[in-house]
């Protein structure tokens, strides 16, 4: 069973642990990583932080409840268009 | 199932019907307007091409959602493969003896003290807004869709057609250049 691993990996199962899906064996590879890892130890230590920034900050792009009425205009006038084709 | 209705499709009434329903639908896993309102569209031009293909089994609605959620994949897999797009740079190495490892000027910097109780500024915002912009947009549909929409793993990986596994580097990749610039821009001062 292989327990070592690079930063790569290391940061992989950081992040995913900030998600609560790393699995119990990876945590344990981390935390082995972690004893000896500086770059590694500051990653996860801030990672949180970010988590926390991520999720109070991150807005995602809103739609107006509805489409413009423009936009509608176009739509309708394309699928009349297509309409008539078919 | 004799009793089961047999539903019928009529295109005339799409847009005033489904168009809001639709573009809302696409908007929270594309985040973008634009693409959105494009994705409509072509799910309501390939319904007329196929309505022949609609056997009246799923109502209407059901039916247009099965095809947007094609298209989404479809968008997913054409921004996956593009060339010239955005590229994430690379945080450790890719190959040779230190593969894998931090490389040095990459690695995380000691943040300042001061990192905590700056939170609750507008410019922090601000700074994520624009650092979350400069992911590579399949990063940044994945990463918000995990992060900010809170989508079940699962979920995703069936919305956007890919495996757990890709998706984790997805996130990890996301969150290496987002932590990078997050230092440059807001935390390493």
């Amino acid at each position: 069973m292989k327990l070592s691993i690079n930063c790569d990996e290391a940061t992989t199962i950081c992040d995913k642990s900030q998600y609560g899906e790393a699995s119990l064996m990876e945590r344990i590879r981390l935390s082995l990583h972690l004893a000896f890892c500086r770059h590694c130890k500051k990653y996860t230590k801030q990672n949180s932080l970010l988590t926390d920034v991520y999720s109070r900050f991150a807005t995602p792009c809103q739609g107006s409840e509805q489409m413009p009425d423009e936009e509608k205009k176009d739509l309708e006038a394309k699928l009349q268009e297509e309409l008539k084709k078919n | 199932m004799s009793d089961a209705k047999t539903h019928v499709l009529e295109p005339e009434k799409w847009v005033a019907k489904y168009a809001d329903y639709l573009y809302n639908y696409a908007i929270t896993r594309v985040d973008n307007q634009e693409i959105a309102k494009d994705l409509v569209q072509e799910t309501f031009l390939s319904g007329v091409k196929g309505k022949e293909g609609f056997k009246g089994q799923a109502a209407e609605r059901t039916w247009l959602i099965s095809i947007l959620k094609r298209k989404i994949i479809d968008y997913y897999r054409k921004i996956n493969s593009a060339k010239g797009q955005r590229e994430v740079r690379m945080n450790f190495y890719e190959d040779g003896e230190q593969k894998g490892n931090w490389i040095e000027e990459r690695a995380p910097q000691t943040w300042g003290n001061d990192a905590d109780h700056g939170i609750e500024n507008s410019e922090l915002k601000d700074a994520l807004d624009r650092c979350i912009d400069n992911l590579p947009e399949k990063y940044r549909i994945v990463f918000m869709l995990k992060t900010v929409q809170r989508y079940e793993t699962e979920e995703i990986c069936n919305e956007l057609d890919i495996t757990p596994s890709n998706l984790w580097v997805i996130i990890h990749r996301a969150r290496t250049q987002l932590r990078k610039c997050m230092e440059e821009k807001w935390f390493k001062n």
